[in-house]
C-alpha cells in the first residue's frame, strides 16, 4: 500500500503567510487563556491532598461530604472519579497540619461514616515540596529547550535551531493552552508528556532540515523558496506514518490507560498533532525568514560530510535520509 | 552484499538469547510470601531455622508452595493471601522477637533462572501498593542542639583553664560567653580557638560586659547537618525493622530530605506512627540548689530560674532540671527491658557507647549523692521518668534506668531507646499511598495500553510494508524484549509512567523502522536494484536515525535529572528504550532482512508495499 502519490512539490512556502497567521492565532488563544483561566495544576505544584475512595456500591457523595465537613475541612471538594463507585477528595493545605496528619484525619472519618470504604490512593503533598517541583520543572523545561538548540546549532545553524525551538515552544504554549481552556488538571506525568513531546516534534524538523540541506547541495539553481518546498514535500510520507503510528499507540493508552495516564496521553495527542504542523509549517518558514541559504549551510556542512560520501555507493548521493 | 559478517549475526542472537532469559522470569508472576530474618544484626542466621519454620507449619498444618534460605532469611511460599498472613502470625507467635517476620512477595521462577540473577521487574510503589514518604529533617533544630552542647564543652573548657566568666547561654545557634574583664575574654578565646577550630570567634562589648560570641561556620555546619541526616536514616532502618516490612526503601533526596518507601504496608497510621515518632532521651543534672519550696512551688505556675528548665515527673510533681545536658539518646548502643533484683521493680537497661560511658563515668564521680533526672522527650513534651540520686561512680557504660510502671512500660520504652533517637526532628513532607487493588489496576492498565497500541501498530505496518513491515515489527517486539530484559536486570523501579514510557518508546521507536522504509522505496522509485536499495536504505537514514534519536535523549536526560518521583521513573524507561530501539530498529531489523534477501542472487522486487514509478 502507499499513500502519498506527490508528482510535484507542494509550495508550502507560499502559504507561508497562511500557517504562520494560523499558528499566531492559535498561539495568542492560548496564551490568551493561560492568562484568563491559568492552568489547573494538581496537587503535585499546588501542594494539598488528593485522596481516591473506592465504595462497593454506588458512592454517597452527600455522606462523603458529611463525613469530610465533619473534621472541619470545609474547602474540601469531593467528586466522583472515572465510575460511580469511586470518589475523588480534594483537600487543599493546611497550615499547621501535617499533610501525613490529615489524610489519616480524613481517612478516619470515611470509615466512620461507612465501614465499607477503601481508600485507594493517597496523594499529599506539602506546599514547600510543590513548590520545588514547580521550580524543577520549568527548569527541566528551560534545559530541554537549551539542549536541543545547542545540539541543532552545532549539528546545522543557529537559523535552525532558532527556528526550530521556537516551532516547539509553540507547541508547549499550544498544548498549555488546551490545558487552560478544559481546565484539565496539570500535573508531574503531564509535564513529562510535554517535554518527551518536545524532545520528540524536534525529530520532525530534523528530519525537514537535514533534507534541506541535501537539497541545497543537489539542486544547485533552485531557489530558497523551491528547495524548501521540495524537502517537505518528499518527507511528507514518512511524516505522515510515523506520526500515525506513535499516535496510535497513544490513542491505546487514552483507551485502556484509565484516569492516571489520561491527560498524559491527552497532552501526548495535542503535542503529537500539533507538532506535525508546527515543526514543517512553522519551522520553516521561519528558517526561510532569518535568511537560511545555500551559503551559510552547505559552507561548513562539505567540510563535516566530506568524508562521509565516499563510502556511499549509489551514483546519486544526493538524497539523504528522509 | 547485504550479508552480515557472522559475529554481526550472532551478536544479535545473543543478545535476543540474553533479552529473552531476563524477560522470562516477569512471566511467572508472584506469590505472596513471608520473609524470616534475624531481627538484631548480632542473631546469626543458622541453619537450623529452615527446619523450624518448616516443623511450625507442619504442627500448624499451614499448607505452603516451597520454603528456602538465601544469604538474608528464610522464604516462604504460599497459595493465597489468607494463608500468608496465618502463616506470620503463627511464625511471629512460635518464633518470638528474634526473629522479624514481614509479609512479601516471591517470583514464582524457577531456581535456576534465580541462580542466573534472572529476577521479575522491580515494582514501584504505584504498582504493587504501599506507602512513600518524603520526610523532611529539621536542620534548623539540629543546628540549635549542636549549640546547646556546646554550651556545656565551654562551661567544662573554661572551668579546666581557671578562666572565670559570668556566664554561658545559646542565642539560637550562637553560643554566648560572657565576661566581666577583656583579660579572661582574650585568654578564653585563645582556649576555644585552639579547642574548637570550626567555630567563628567573634568579641563585643555590651554596657560593662564583654561578649565572646562563637558561632558554627558553614564547615562545621554542613558536618553537623550530614550527621543529624545519616543519624535519622539510620533510626528510620531501625524503625522500620521493627515494623516488619520486606524491602523497604530508605534514601537521602537533596541535602534534608529522606525518601522511605514501604512496599506492600496498608496500615498507613501505623506505619505514620512509628516513623514520626520523636523520642530522644537526655540526662540532666537535677538543679537541687534552687530546688526549694518557694522555687518549685513557682516552678510548679511554669516559672523556672535562669539556668534551669521545669518538667514534670510521673507523679505530676515539678522538677528542676539544668538546661545543660549530661547526655542523649545518641550515645545508647543497646536498651533492654529487666528487672531490679532488689526491688522486684521493672527497669530498662542502657548500654551506652564508649563515649557515653566515659562521660556517664566522669559526671557521676563528680556528682556522688546528687540526683540525676532522666528525660523521655516524645513529641514535643518532656517526661521525667526517674531522678535517681548517684551513690557511686558508674563506670562500663551500664546504666539501669528505674521507675517503670510495669513491664510493658519497660519493654515499650526500651524498644523506643534502641530504635535510636532522632537527631534532628522530622516532617513527613508528601504521602503516596496506594492500596494493593489500584496496584493491580495500574498494571493493567499499563500492559492494556502497550499491547493493543503495539497490535495496532503492527497490523497497520504489515498492511503497509508488507514483508518490511512485517521485519519492522519483529525489530520492535525485540526492542521490547531487550527493554523489559535490560529493566528486570538493572532492577529499576518501573512505575506506571514507566509503563507509559515502554508504550511511548515503541509508539516512537518505529520511526526508525519507517525511515528506513520509506528511504528504500525511494531508492527503488530510482531505479536501483533491489539489493543496492536495502543497503543504500539503511546506510542513509542512519544518520536521520541517529540525529532524531539524540534530540529525543536529550529531553530524556534533562527529564532525568531534573525529574522527581514519577517524572524519574518515566525518563529512566524513556532513555533506556530509545537505547534498545536504535539497536534493535537499525542491527536486528537488518540481519532479519538479509537473512531473507541477503543470500538471494537474482532478486527483481522486493515486498514493501507497492512502488510508484516517477
Amino acid at each position: 500500500m502507499e499513500l502519498f502519490r506527490i508528482k510535484k512539490d507542494i509550495p508550502f512556502m507560499s502559504y507561508g503567510r497562511l500557517t504562520t497567521a494560523i499558528s499566531l492565532v492559535t498561539f495568542i488563544l492560548a496564551v490568551v487563556f493561560l492568562a484568563t483561566r491559568g492552568l489547573n495544576f494538581g496537587v503535585d505544584f499546588t501542594g494539598g491532598t488528593v485522596m481516591e475512595v473506592n465504595y462497593p456500591q454506588a458512592a454517597n457523595l452527600e455522606s462523603v461530604r458529611k463525613a469530610v465537613d465533619s473534621i472541619g475541612l470545609k474547602e474540601a471538594t469531593v467528586q466522583n472519579f472515572g465510575s460511580s463507585h469511586d470518589v475523588l477528595i480534594r483537600l487543599p493545605v493546611k497550615a499547621g497540619v501535617s499533610v501525613a496528619k490529615l489524610s489519616e484525619e480524613v481517612k478516619v472519618a470515611l470509615v466512620a461514616a461507612d465501614a465499607t470504604a477503601e481508600v485507594r490512593r493517597v496523594e499529599a503533598v506539602g506546599a514547600q515540596v510543590g513548590d520545588e517541583l514547580y521550580e524543577n520543572g520549568g527548569l527541566a523545561l528551560f534545559f530541554v529547550s537549551l539542549g536541543i538548540m545547542l545540539y541543532l546549532w552545532l549539528r546545522f545553524e543557529w537559523r535552525f535551531a532558532v527556528a526550530a525551538i521556537i516551532a516547539n515552544m509553540h507547541d508547549v504554549v499550544i498544548i498549555l493552552g488546551f490545558f487552560a481552556f478544559f481546565q484539565w488538571e496539570f500535573n508531574l506525568t503531564v509535564l513529562a508528556a510535554i517535554l518527551a513531546v518536545l524532545g520528540y516534534s524536534v525529530n520532525e524538523s530534523v528530519v525537514v532540515f537535514d533534507r534541506v540541506r541535501e537539497n541545497f547541495r543537489k539542486m544547485r539553481k533552485a531557489s530558497v523558496v523551491q528547495v524548501i518546498d521540495n524537502a517537505i514535500t518528499r518527507t511528507m510520507s514518512r511524516t505522515i506514518i510515523t506520526h500515525t503510528m506513535t499516535q496510535t499507540m497513544v490513542g491505546s493508552m487514552l483507551l485502556f490507560g484509565g484516569e492516571v495516564l489520561h491527560n498524559f496521553a491527552l497532552a501526548l495527542t495535542i503535542g503529537i498533532l500539533f507538532g506535525i504542523y508546527s515543526s514543517v509549517l512553522v519551522a520553516c518558514p521561519i528558517a526561510m525568514w532569518l535568511g537560511v541559504n545555500r551559503a551559510n549551510l552547505i559552507g561548513d556542512v562539505e567540510k563535516k560530510e566530506g568524508g562521509k560520501k565516499e563510502v556511499v555507493v549509489e551514483p546519486d548521493p544526493s538524497e539523504f535520509a528522509s | 552484499m547485504n550479508r552480515y559478517p557472522m559475529w554481526k549475526n550472532i551478536l544479535v542472537a545473543v543478545m535476543i538469547l540474553i533479552g529473552l532469559i531476563y524477560t522470562i522470569p516477569n512471566f511467572f508472576g508472584e506469590s505472596p510470601a513471608v520473609q524470616i530474618t534475624p531481627a538484631k544484626s548480632t542473631t546469626k542466621l543458622d541453619s537450623a531455622l529452615l527446619g523450624k519454620v518448616e516443623d511450625i507449619f507442619k504442627q500448624e498444618k499451614i499448607e505452603y508452595d516451597g520454603v528456602y534460605q538465601d544469604a538474608r532469611g528464610v522464604k516462604a511460599r504460599f497459595k493465597n493471601t489468607d494463608t500468608q498472613i496465618r502463616a506470620k502470625d503463627v511464625l511471629q507467635a512460635n518464633l518470638g522477637t528474634d526473629y522479624t517476620v514481614a509479609l512479601n512477595l516471591l517470583s514464582r521462577s524457577p531456581s535456576w533462572l534465580r541462580s542466573l540473577g534472572a529476577k521479575p521487574m522491580y515494582l514501584g510503589l504505584d504498582l504493587r501498593g504501599g506507602v512513600h514518604f518524603l520526610m523532611q529533617v529539621d536542620m534548623k533544630a539540629a543546628l540549635s542542639k549542636a549549640a546547646e552542647r556546646f554550651v556545656g564543652d565551654f562551661k567544662i573548657a573554661l572551668r579546666k583553664e581557671r578562666i572565670s566568666y559570668v556566664g554561658v547561654s545559646r542565642e539560637g545557634e550562637t553560643v554566648q560567653i560572657r565576661f566581666n574583664n577583656a583579660d579572661e575574654l582574650t585568654k578564653a578565646h585563645a582556649v576555644i580557638a585552639k579547642e574548637y577550630p570550626n567555630l567563628t570567634l567573634e568579641e563585643s562589648t555590651i554596657g560593662e560586659e564583654r561578649i565572646l560570641k562563637a558561632s558554627l561556620n558553614l564547615v562545621e555546619q554542613k558536618s553537623i547537618q550530614d550527621f543529624a541526616i545519616k543519624q535519622n536514616i539510620q533510626t528510620l532502618h531501625n524503625r522500620i525493622n521493627e515494623l516488619g516490612v520486606a524491602e523497604p526503601i530508605i534514601q537521602q533526596q537533596g541535602a534534608d530530605r529522606v525518601v522511605v518507601q514501604l512496599p506492600g504496608v496498608q496500615d498507613t497510621a501505623k506505619a505514620k506512627e512509628i516513623l514520626g515518632r520523636t523520642a530522644t532521651l537526655e540526662i540532666r543534672m537535677v538543679d537541687e540548689e534552687k530546688s526549694d519550696a518557694a522555687t518549685l512551688e513557682k516552678a510548679e505556675k511554669g516559672q523556672a530560674p535562669v539556668g534551669d528548665d521545669v518538667f514534670k515527673n510521673r507523679d505530676g510533681r515539678a522538677v528542676l532540671v539544668k538546661k545543660n545536658v549530661v547526655l542523649t539518646g545518641d550515645y545508647i548502643t543497646d536498651a533492654g527491658p529487666g528487672v531490679d533484683g532488689q526491688s522486684g521493680r521493672s527497669t530498662v537497661n542502657v548500654t551506652l557507647d564508649a563515649r557515653g560511658a566515659r562521660i556517664f563515668q566522669q559526671v557521676t564521680r563528680e556528682n556522688v549523692g546528687k540526683r540525676m533526672a532522666i528525660l523521655l522527650i516524645e513529641k514535643g513534651s518532656t517526661e521525667v521518668i526517674t531522678a535517681p540520686t548517684i551513690n557511686e561512680e558508674i563506670g562500663g557504660g551500664r546504666v539501669q534506668i528505674s521507675g517503670m510502671a510495669n513491664t510493658q512500660e519497660a519493654t515499650d520504652v526500651a524498644l523506643l531507646l534502641r530504635a535510636g533517637a532522632l537527631a534532628a526532628p522530622m516532617d513527613i513532607v508528601e504521602e503516596r499511598t496506594v492500596g494493593p487493588s489500584m496496584g493491580q489496576d495500574n498494571i493493567n492498565r499499563g500492559i492494556h495500553s502497550t499491547l493493543w497500541g503495539f497490535a495496532a501498530i503492527a497490523v497497520m505496518m504489515m498492511v503497509y510494508y508488507m514483508a518490511f513491515g512485517a521485519v519492522s515489527v519483529t525489530a520492535l517486539a525485540i526492542n521490547l524484549l531487550l527493554l523489559v530484559a535490560i529493566l528486570s536486570m538493572l532492577q529499576a523501579t518501573l512505575t506506571l509512567p514507566g509503563l507509559a514510557a515502554i508504550a511511548l518508546a515503541l509508539g516512537m521507536a518505529i520511526d526508525a523502522n519507517v525511515l528506513i522504509n520509506e528511504r528504500i522505496r525511494e531508492e527503488l522509485r530510482n531505479g536501483n536494484t533491489p539489493q543496492a536499495s536495502i543497503h543504500a536504505g539503511y546506510e542513509r537514514a542512519w544518520d536521520t536515525i541517529l540525529d532524531s534519536n539524540v534530540t529525543t535523549l536529550i529531553a530524556g536526560l534533562a527529564l532525568f535529572m531534573f525529574g522527581t518521583g514519577p517524572i524519574k521513573g518515566f525518563a529512566v524507561v524513556h532513555v533506556l528504550g530509545i537505547l534498545t530501539s536504535m539497536f534493535s530498529a537499525v542491527l536486528v531489523s537488518r540481519a532479519i532482512v538479509n537473512l531473507i534477501y541477503g543470500y538471494r542472487r537474482k532478486l527483481t522486487k522486493l515486498s514493501i508495499g507497492q512502488i510508484y514509478k516517477g
